[in-house]
């Protein structure tokens, strides 16, 4: 039961940072109709300038964590929004208008750039950084077995509710949040209507690159080493948490993320580490078997 | 927020120069953490090193090479406007067809041109390898309209089922191929059947999905796969039984004695370049026939309206499953073929990036040309080749191919797409516009 409940926390905080890099995924597709696939990788930049940014921190003393983990977020979301803008400036927005694939293949393109660009400006091996936040609170105690939830976790947690809260309003309240949604029904339209569509897509991509680099940050603290192959499988895992929930729905990639978070710890704790990948993608046919778009899509609606 | 400056009027020295610091100032947000700070491990911890002069040199590039590269599109744009617009005749089904019937020569004649030099041929042979996997995933995609991002997994069915043939019953090449064909069509409909309602990108993540199962599957299953280390020494394919042995087991016959040839390695090499080249062509013939059949006009009313189809009263689940099945066993055609070539097969020739690859073949190539394909798998075979002196950037190179090419040309590089089938002249033109 307590090693049950240890798996739970495990898997929430797995299942928030799918979340995190989830959304991304969705408000892409929403609005442009296209799988970025370079996200992932746009995730693991994130992490690369966390890894630098905390060495730089720590170079200069400051050992304030709240202050540090401060600064290291504003210093990923901001270059990785920058790498976000300039991935959709060069490799999506040139083929607006051409056919469903092209955008597909290009985006296979900038992934594969991206992680050999890493590669080799970073370095090929596994950067490990010092914790940056140890310690945790004991909560449970049953049979020897401790249930433990530890600072980083909590931070995990609490910035992602953080972070959904404020997205939420900003979607849905907000002017910018009101063009994005117009934008994604229909972006003739709001052209006509004297919106900016491109740069409407623009900004959608840095906020989904934001939140891909704080996912990245986090990912860096919790298990404290980086390299250049994370974003492929955080981004075929988000992915599919896009897709189990609902492919353009907000709420359905959080949810998506936290099943696809709570299927690994629970498959990897009491079946077998090995398979956990299987289960996830056998777990998503048969939920698309079932729901073809997702658990909170709407079904498409055929027009003749 | 976005500077650069796209105006149809002739454009300024300082426009120009606007523009390009703008892609400079991007260049150097884009270099700070990456090109200008890395980190390195000194003693257990890593410490953070600068490299501003590799910075400035980035910076600089991306400033220059955005400034010449504006300046020439500016003058082909001007070029282009000067000339009046001549009526072209439109001759590329001709051309296409000469082209066609050249490439194809050439590629009879490679091995004799180039008898001494393996490593020609061995390239070629894998650009062949990609030409017919990209033949058949044309089914599937091309033909059919359905995203197959996982189509490395039946290339590994195949495979792996010859390697698995042999290892335990000793099956030759020639027996282990139809029963691999069969038993990737046999995936390919496994996997086709439970996603037949899925469409688009739900089907491309579930393709995906089956892709990275297949492999896991794979790495782990020892028993079966022997797991990451792979399954060795898979014996070459012989023509019509004669091997092409240095010394054949007594009383059997070689190559090289029943010729009356001497031993020459590269005898075998040439053999296996022939016998891509002759299964590829068989793919290109065995499908431009399908397009032929009611299966392969089909497959084309899929493509371009689902709804159309069913209330035509069109069978669709057995039309999808049919071009699951006669890609995926193409390439487990093409799998089989791999693993007889390779003598050794793991897990780590079927990742994700050979699926990649493929599809970007198939989609650089322009969906559903078949000469498309081939120039396609010539460029991405060839381009990384020719960075093999520096292979840290072949990668690189491979993926901003991908994207450049993409852009240049987003409908890809022979984008004829040509009606299978006309119902009359007066209809045809009517309808192309």
């Amino acid at each position: 039961m307590a090693y049950a409940l240890q798996q739970l926390i495990n898997g929430l905080t797995l299942g928030a940072v799918y979340g995190l890099i989830a959304i991304g995924y969705t408000m892409v597709y929403g609005i442009i109709g296209m799988i970025n696939f370079a996200h992932g990788d746009i995730f693991m930049v994130s992490a690369f300038i966390a890894v630098t940014a905390f060495t730089l921190l720590a170079a200069f003393d400051i050992t304030s964590l709240p202050l540090a983990i401060t600064a290291v977020l504003i210093t990923a979301i901001f270059f990785t929004s920058a790498y976000g803008w300039a991935v959709e400036r060069m490799a999506y927005r040139p083929l607006r208008g051409s056919t469903r694939l092209a955008p597909l293949i290009s985006a296979i393109g900038m992934s594969i750039f991206l992680q050999n660009m890493v590669q080799l400006t970073q370095g090929a091996r596994v950067k490990p950084i010092p914790p940056v936040l140890e310690g945790g609170i004991e909560i449970w105690q049953s049979g020897g077995f401790t249930v433990q939830i530890s600072w980083t976790q909590i931070m995990i947690v609490l910035v992602t509710i953080v972070l959904m809260v404020a997205f939420t309003y900003l979607i849905t309240q907000t002017a910018f949040g009101r063009q994005q949604r117009a934008c994604e029904q229909d972006s003739t339209m709001t052209a006509l209507l004297g919106i900016n569509v491109d740069r409407t897509i623009s900004a959608t991509f840095m906020l989904g690159a934001a939140l891909a680099a704080v996912a990245g940050v986090m990912v860096t603290v919790y298990y404290g080493v980086v390299d250049f192959f994370i974003g492929f499988v955080a981004g075929i895992k988000a992915f599919t948490a896009a897709v189990l929930g609902g492919i353009g729905s907000l709420p359905g990639a959080m949810l998506g993320g936290l099943i696809i978070g709570l299927i690994e710890a629970f498959w990897a704790a009491y079946l077998s580490p090995e398979y956990k990948d299987v289960a996830t993608f056998s777990i998503l046919i048969l939920v698309l078997m079932f729901r073809p778009s997702g658990l909170l899509g709407r079904p498409e609606v055929e027009k003749v | 927020m976005s500077a650069v400056i796209i105006a149809r009027h002739a454009r300024t020295p300082a426009e120009r120069f606007k523009d390009a610091a703008w892609v400079g100032f991007v260049a150097l947000l884009l270099g700070i953490p990456m090109v200008g700070l890395t980190t390195v491990d000194q003693g257990g911890a890593l410490t953070v090193q600068t490299r501003f002069g590799m910075l400035g040199a980035f910076v600089g590039a991306s400033f220059v090479g955005r400034f010449i590269f504006r300046w020439i599109m500016d003058q082909v744009r001007n070029r282009r406007a000067a000339k009046p617009a001549v009526a072209k005749v439109d001759r590329t089904p001709q051309a296409i067809k000469v082209i066609g019937w050249a490439v194809l020569g050439a590629s009879i004649a490679l091995p004799i041109a180039f008898s001494e030099n393996r490593y020609v041929i061995d390239t070629a042979t894998t650009v062949l390898i990609y030409v017919m996997l990209g033949w058949g995933l044309n089914v599937v995609v091309g033909l059919a309209g359905l995203l197959d991002l996982g189509y490395v997994a039946f290339y590994a069915v195949g495979a792996y089922t010859y390697a698995l043939l042999f290892s335990h019953f000793g099956w030759t090449f020639w027996e282990a191929l139809p029963v691999a064909g069969a038993m990737a069509a046999t995936f390919g409909i496994l996997l086709g059947y439970p996603i037949l309602r899925l469409r688009g990108d739900y089907l491309a993540i579930v393709t995906l999905g089956f892709g990275e199962i297949i492999r896991v599957i794979l790495v782990n299953w020892t028993e079966l796969s022997n797991g990451p280390n792979g399954i060795g020494s898979i014996p070459r394919p012989t023509l019509f039984g004669l091997p092409f042995d240095r010394n054949p087991t007594e009383g059997t016959q070689s190559f090289a004695t029943f010729f009356g040839l001497e031993f020459s390695g590269m005898h075998r090499i040439i053999f296996l370049y022939y016998l891509i080249l002759v299964l590829a062509l068989l793919t290109n013939v065995f499908v431009s026939r399908l397009r032929k059949l009611p299966v392969g006009r089909a497959w084309e009313a899929l493509r371009e309206d689902e709804i159309a189809c069913k209330a035509m009263g069109m069978n669709v689940t057995n039309v999808k499953l049919s071009a699951f099945a006669i890609g995926a066993m193409l390439g487990g055609f093409a799998g089989v073929f791999f693993a007889a070539r390779q003598g050794f097969i793991s897990p780590e020739s079927f990742t994700f990036t050979e699926s990649a690859t493929i599809l970007a073949i198939v989609v650089l190539g322009g969906m559903g040309s078949q000469l498309g394909v081939v120039l396609a798998a010539l460029v991405l075979v060839l381009l990384p080749e020719l960075g093999r002196n520096f292979s840290e950037y072949r990668m690189l190179l491979f993926g901003t191919a991908m994207v450049l090419i993409m852009v240049w040309k987003p409908s890809g590089l022979l984008a004829s797409r040509e009606p299978t089938i006309r119902l009359n002249k007066a209809t045809a033109a009517g309808g192309q516009s």
